[in-house]
C-alpha cells in the first residue's frame, strides 16, 4: 500500500481528506462485514440449523412419497426430484428471511448508535454488509443441500445448469433480504420480527409449488402459488434440473397463462428493485 | 469548541430539554451535574448528532452539527452511557471494527490500539471476548473506542456509573491527562465529588436547563458562609431538634438553620465565619445540651446544587426514581 511521492506533506490533522471516497465507503463495508462473519464463525448454529432444517425436509418428505404410482408427477419425474428444486428455494429463502435479525438486534442493543456517531462515509454500507453477509451465507446453504440431493439421487443441475440456479437463487434472496431489512426497521423489536418470520415462512412454502405441482391443487391454491415469489424461483431451478436450460422454455403453467424461465427470473429481478426502493425512504429516516 | 443554543427536545408529554444553553471552551474538562432525567444524556445526543433537537441550534468547533453531522462525527468521541458491545468480539475485534469505521489506515490503527491498551490496562484481556468483561473493563473498552481516532473533543454520559474504585480513578486519571494534552472534554455526571474533583468548569442542569454554570471553586465560594453540622446525640428526636433551634434562635451570625430528618435531626447551619462556633457552644451549654458532634466545612458543590434548586441532589435524585420508565426511553434511544 505504498503511494507515489506528493508534492504537499500528507496533513494528519485531516486524516480522510486524503483519501477517496471509495475507499473509505469499502473499508467501512468490508469491516462490517467481517463483523457479521465472525459472529458466524463463532456461533455456528444459524449455519448449521439453515442446512440441517432443509435436510430433514428433503430426506423426510423425499422419502414420503417414494412409492407413489409413476407417472403421478409431470414428466415422470420422481418425487424426491420434484421436490429438490422446492428445498433449495426454501433454503435460500429461510437464509434470507432471519437477514434482518442481526440489524433489528444492533438497533435493540444500542450497537447501531455505536455505528451512527461514527463518521461514515454512507450509511448504506451497513444495509451493504448486511446483504454481502446474508447472500454468501444462503448461497453456501444452498449449495450445502445441492450437493445432499445430488448424493441421494435426486440429480444435479450440470455447469450451465448451477450457474442457471444460482442467478435464481441470488434474484430472490435479494428481494427477500430487502423485505427482511426493511420489516427490521418497521418493526418494534425482535419479538416481532421472528413472530413475522415464522408465520410467514412455512405458509409460504405450502402456498407454492416447492411440494406438489399447480395441477394438483384446487383453483384457490393454485392462483396463490401461482402469485407465490417462491413458485417464481422454484420453477426455473427445476427446469434446469430436469435438463431444460433454454430461459425461453415455458417452465411454469399458471391459471393466468404460461410464464418461461426468462419471465420468472424477471418478475424476481423486478420484486428485488421494487422492495429496496419501496424500503428506501425507511432506511433513509432511521439510518440519517 | 461547543455551542448549544436555546435546545429544545420533547419525548411525547416529557419536556427533556426546555431552552437549554451551553458554552464549552476549548480545552477545558467540563462537567453536566445533574439529577438522573434533568436532560443530560439527551442534550449529549444531540450534541454526538444521534437525536435532532425540536429547536436550538449546535455548533462543535464552529461547525453546524445539524448541517454538517459527518464532519462533527470526525471530530468527537463519544461514550455512552450503556455501553453497547458486541459480546462475541474481543475487544480488539471491536477496537478494529472502530477504526475500520473512522477510516484510520491499519498502520496507524494498530499503533494507537497498543497505545491505547497500554494507557486503559487492557492488554492482558484485550484478546478475550468481550462476552467475559466486568463492568469496568467494558467502560475502559469503551473509553478506549472512543479515544480510537484522537478526536479533539471527548464526550461521556455518566463514564464511572457502578465502577469499582480502581477503575473509577484509572478513567479520571486518562481524562485529566487527556484534557492535559488540550482534549475538550464533556463529561456528564449524577457524582458531585466526580465533577468536583475533575471537571474545570461545570453546569448544573436542571428540568432540561441550564440553571447554574461556573467553575467549582468559583460556584462554592459565592455561595458564602461557612456550613455547620451539630449533632447533640447521635439520634436525635424531633422535639429534641426543634428545642434545639430554639435555643440557637438567639445566637448571632447564625444565617440559616435546617433540620435534616433524613441523618438523625441533626441540624444543618449556614453560619457567617468561624468566629460564632465559641459562642454557640457556650449557648448549648447554658441550655444543658450536649455536643455528640459538631463540623464545619466550606460550601460544597452539594450546597451550591441545594441553592440553585431548593433540594439537595440525592432528594431530586429520589424524586424521579420512581417515575422514570427505562423501557420507554430506551425506545427513545433505538433507531
Amino acid at each position: 500500500m505504498t503511494s507515489a511521492p506528493t508534492l504537499t506533506a500528507p496533513q494528519p490533522a485531516a486524516p480522510s481528506a486524503e483519501r477517496s471516497a471509495m475507499a473509505d465507503l469499502s473499508q467501512e463495508t468490508l469491516a462490517l462485514t467481517k463483523r457479521l462473519f465472525l459472529q458466524l464463525a463463532r456461533r455456528p448454529s444459524t449455519l448449521v440449523a439453515g442446512v440441517l432444517q432443509p435436510l430433514i425436509w428433503l430426506v423426510l418428505f423425499g422419502a414420503l412419497f417414494a412409492k407413489a404410482p409413476e407417472g403421478l408427477l409431470p414428466g415422470g419425474m420422481s418425487y424426491g426430484r420434484f421436490l429438490g428444486a422446492g428445498v433449495i428455494v426454501f433454503t435460500a429463502f429461510s437464509a434470507a428471511l432471519n437477514a434482518g435479525l442481526p440489524v433489528m438486534f444492533d438497533r435493540e442493543f444500542g450497537f447501531l448508535n455505536r455505528l451512527l456517531v461514527a463518521p461514515l462515509r454512507s450509511r448504506s454500507s451497513i444495509v451493504i454488509a448486511s446483504v454481502l453477509y446474508i447472500t454468501s451465507l444462503s448461497l453456501v446453504q444452498s449449495i450445502a443441500i445441492m450437493g445432499t440431493a445430488a448424493l441421494l439421487g435426486y440429480g444435479w443441475p450440470g455447469a450451465y445448469g448451477l450457474v442457471l440456479v444460482l442467478v435464481t437463487l441470488l434474484l430472490l434472496v435479494f428481494a427477500v433480504t430487502g423485505l427482511s431489512l426493511g420489516l427490521a426497521f418497521a418493526l418494534p423489536g425482535h419479538i416481532e420480527l421472528i413472530a413475522v418470520i415464522f408465520v410467514v415462512n412455512l405458509p409460504l412454502l405450502f402456498a407454492s409449488t416447492a411440494l406438489a405441482p399447480i395441477s394438483f391443487m384446487p383453483t384457490w391454491l393454485g392462483w396463490l402459488a401461482a402469485l407465490n415469489p417462491l413458485t417464481f424461483a422454484i420453477e426455473p431451478i427445476r427446469a434446469a434440473y430436469a435438463g431444460h436450460l433454454s430461459l425461453t422454455e415455458v417452465v411454469l403453467e399458471a391459471p393466468y397463462g404460461d410464464l418461461t424461465g426468462a419471465q420468472c427470473l424477471l418478475v424476481l429481478a423486478l420484486l428485488a428493485v421494487g422492495l429496496f426502493l419501496l424500503i428506501r425512504p425507511l432506511l433513509d429516516r432511521k439510518l440519517s | 469548541m461547543i455551542e448549544l443554543q436555546d435546545l429544545h427536545k420533547r419525548f411525547g408529554p416529557v419536556e427533556a430539554l426546555a431552552g437549554l444553553n451551553l458554552q464549552v471552551p476549548r480545552g477545558t474538562l467540563y462537567g453536566l451535574l445533574g439529577p438522573n432525567g434533568a436532560g443530560k444524556t439527551t442534550a449529549l445526543r444531540i450534541l454526538c448528532t444521534l437525536l435532532a433537537p425540536d429547536a436550538g441550534s449546535v455548533r462543535v468547533a464552529g461547525l453546524d452539527a445539524l448541517a454538517q453531522p459527518r464532519a462533527v462525527r470526525e471530530l468527537l468521541g463519544y461514550v455512552a452511557q450503556e455501553v453497547a458491545i458486541d459480546k462475541i468480539l474481543t475487544g480488539r475485534e471491536l477496537l478494529e471494527l472502530q477504526g475500520a469505521l473512522y477510516h484510520l489506515p491499519a498502520s496507524r490503527l494498530q499503533a494507537r490500539l497498543s497505545e491505547l491498551s497500554a494507557l486503559l490496562g487492557m492488554d492482558d484481556w484485550i484478546d478475550r471476548r468481550c462476552g467475559t468483561y466486568s463492568g469496568g473493563m467494558r467502560r475502559r473498552l469503551d473509553l478506549a473506542s472512543g479515544l480510537l481516532h484522537d478526536p479533539a473533543l471527548l464526550v461521556l454520559d455518566e463514564p464511572t456509573v457502578g465502577l469499582d474504585i480502581e477503575s473509577r480513578a484509572a478513567i479520571w486519571q486518562v481524562l485529566r491527562r487527556l484534557r492535559d494534552q488540550g482534549t475538550t472534554v464533556l463529561l456528564s455526571s449524577h457524582y458531585l465529588e466526580e465533577v468536583d474533583a475533575l471537571a474545570d468548569r461545570l453546569a448544573i442542569i436542571e428540568g432540561g436547563r441550564v440553571i447554574a454554570e461556573g467553575s467549582p471553586t468559583g460556584l462554592k465560594s459565592a455561595l458564602g458562609g461557612d456550613r455547620v453540622t451539630l449533632r447533640v446525640r447521635e439520634f436525635s428526636d424531633e422535639a429534641e431538634a426543634a428545642r434545639v433551634r430554639q435555643v440557637l434562635q438567639s445566637c448571632p451570625g447564625i444565617q440559616q438553620m435546617v433540620v435534616n430528618r433524613a441523618q438523625g435531626h441533626s441540624l444543618n447551619l449556614v453560619v457567617e465565619n468561624e468566629a460564632v462556633i465559641e459562642p454557640l457552644r457556650r449557648q448549648l451549654a447554658a441550655a444543658d445540651l450536649p455536643v455528640f458532634s459538631l463540623s464545619q466545612s466550606r460550601p460544597s458543590l452539594d450546597d451550591v446544587y441545594l441553592q440553585a434548586t431548593g433540594r439537595t441532589l440525592m432528594d431530586a435524585e429520589l424524586a424521579v426514581a420512581g417515575s422514570r420508565d427505562p423501557k420507554a426511553e430506551r425506545k427513545q434511544a433505538m433507531r
